[in-house]
């Protein structure tokens, strides 16, 4: 409307002391818990060292698919030319821009394949038929290459993304945005591929024998649902800090909230899918999973995981009230990321734990990532405008209502 | 053949805003029989006109536990108790399997309560309707922003209704009859 337009007339910038306690905490409490895993799993046995690399695969995972689906986000943005989603693509790109942190990361998962990954054993494989049949694709060599292939491609196409955007905060170029807009597609594409294979590599190889096609579908969902959740909770804490306040209004959460009950649904449906099609196929090379699963223990999580990462969520998000409530919007998102967690938890540690067990490990290598991850986020955020603040949709992005 | 009985005044605006202004007025004047006209949404136009929340949510609502319902009750029923065959080593009932349909059915029927809640919500179809013979309202589908007022409205009055969408801007303002 002309003669409601919106203007930007917010600080861009958050004030860095604002965001100091999050940046120098999250680099204090996630290093030292970092330090506690690593000595603790080390001090021990076999036993210990092994649970010290399943926990911290359980952990590093849920991260590390919130931060590639946050890129995707930056490129799905430019691929369907959105205009909504201007005023909290910079809170996308800054989640995105820690993939360099989860490359790094992603080495003590590299150190403890042995330990994870039942295939990386060159005598297990010479007398197992199934893994020798997979030993092209399942072998140490490949499996580095790939995650190197991998952490290639989403670090080009995050630095693409965010360097444009970025520029385009100096510049204000209109060019910059049709520069991004041409090479969405083909980063759709890249990301497809690279998400679906690393969720095999990383998540499904440590069930070797097992197969699921729609794996990498699967923890596409969980993870943009992670991601709606992480960008709910930063725009909650941005504005909370009392910055962007009359950019970012409610009908900006009420739609980051839609699309993260969305992609829950839709975890729901693709997790549902590979229930499905295993019980119904009822061949015991699949059921394994299930069994594995639904017995000694782990059946609680199972349910955890039916009733927390959808039933209930499904009702008490489905209303226009919650999504538009700060604290049920918060408290909503924080529950989904934990779910997030355990959903990645119920994939890897049955595999190391026949019966339901948990582990100190588990708690401290969740609180290594996840501090670290927070803290690098928080520091990008403070560094850099909080929205692209010239680009050519940003006012479009402000100021709409969703009808009642 | 009787007087045709009168049925409400319509007036012209010449934008958006001045649409929105007007509606605000009418809102503020305590009136809740009037609509208004426009070729596309104009964004903030219910808070404006003062519309509570749409019922359709609570139709789909509806129609969706209707199909969840019959849907596993079918195939319970069904399966189960009035013609029980074992197929393929599966449980004769199962939430398993009853899944897909389950869904599909919610889906089915919380689709038809949004899409003929909100068409029956929205009085169509309707096939005559007395804006329909004044001339200038034709442009309603083309550029053209119209509010009418119905003489059903408790506060209407023919002399103070005109005089009020006057003074809000309203042109051409016209006597609409049944």
């Amino acid at each position: 409307m002309s003669a409601h337009g919106p203007v930007f007339r917010d600080n861009p910038k958050l004030d860095p002391a604002v965001a100091g306690t999050l940046v120098k905490g999250g680099y204090a409490v996630g290093g030292l818990a970092l330090l506690i895993s690593v000595a603790g799993g080390f001090a021990g046995g076999e036993e210990t060292r092994k649970q010290f690399f399943f926990s911290y695969l359980a952990a590093y995972m849920p991260f590390v698919t919130i931060t590639v689906c946050a890129m995707f986000f930056s490129v799905l943005h430019h691929l369907v030319r959105a205009s909504w989603s201007t005023a909290v693509r910079r809170v996308a790109e800054n989640i995105a821009g820690n993939i360099p942190l989860m490359a790094v990361l992603f080495i003590p998962v590299l150190l403890g394949m042995h330990d994870l990954y039942h295939w990386s054993h060159h005598d297990a494989v010479e007398h197992d038929p199934i893994l020798k049949g997979k030993s092209g694709y399942l072998s140490p060599a490949f499996f580095v290459a790939r995650a190197v292939v991998f952490f290639v491609i989403w670090f080009a196409i995050q630095h693409f993304f965010r360097k444009n955007s970025l520029a385009q905060d100096e510049s204000g170029d209109v060019s910059l945005t049709y520069k991004m807009r041409r090479l969405a597609p083909i980063s759709t594409l890249l990301f497809a591929l690279t998400i679906s294979f690393a969720a095999f590599d990383w998540s499904m190889s440590t069930s070797p024998h097992w197969f699921s096609t729609i794996y990498g579908v699967f923890t596409f969902a969980g993870g943009m649902m992670g991601f709606f959740a992480a960008l709910a909770l930063g725009i909650l804490w941005i504005t909370g800090r009392g910055a962007l306040t009359s950019t970012l209004t409610v009908d900006n959460f009420h739609d980051v909230g839609k699309l993260m009950w969305g992609f829950m649904v839709f975890w729901t449906y693709t997790g549902f899918s590979q229930y499905f099609l295993i019980w119904y196929g009822n061949i015991p090379e699949e059921t394994i999973y299930y069994i594995t699963r639904q017995n000694n223990g782990w059946m609680s999580v199972f349910i955890l995981l039916v009733v927390g990462h959808f039933f209930a969520p499904f009702w008490i998000l489905m209303s226009r009230h919650t999504k538009r409530s700060r604290a049920m919007l918060g408290a909503g998102a924080a529950w989904l990321l934990l779910m997030h967690y355990m959903d990645h938890y119920f994939m890897v540690m049955p595999v190391l734990h026949h019966h339901l067990h948990f582990h100190w490990l588990d708690l401290t290598t969740l609180i290594a990532v996840g501090g670290l991850f927070v803290a690098a986020w928080a520091q990008r955020t403070v560094k850099h405008n909080l929205v692209p603040v010239k680009d050519p949709q940003l006012l479009a992005s402000m100021g709409y209502e969703n009808a009642v | 053949m009787a007087e045709a009985r009168v049925w409400g005044l319509v007036a012209q605006f010449d934008d958006p805003a001045k649409l929105l202004h007007a509606a605000e007025g009418l809102r503020d004047a305590g009136y809740k029989r009037y609509e208004v006209w426009s070729p596309f949404p104009v964004h903030g136009m219910d808070n404006a006109m003062g519309l509570s929340r749409s019922k359709v949510p609570w139709i789909v609502l509806g129609g969706g536990l209707t199909g969840m319902a019959s849907a596993l009750l079918l195939q319970w029923w069904s399966g189960a108790v009035e013609y029980p065959v074992m197929i393929g080593g599966k449980p004769l009932f199962a939430f398993e399997f009853a899944t897909p349909v389950t869904f599909e059915l919610s889906v089915l029927l919380s689709a038809f309560g949004a899409v003929f809640g909100m068409i029956g919500l929205n009085k169509l179809p309707t096939p005559y309707h007395p804006l329909d013979k004044i001339a200038m309202f034709r442009r309603v589908t083309d550029d053209g922003f119209f509010i009418s007022i119905e003489t059903r409205d408790a506060k209407f009055d023919l002399h103070r209704s005109r005089e009020l969408l006057e003074s809000l801007g309203g042109r051409h303002v016209t006597v609409v009859e049944e």
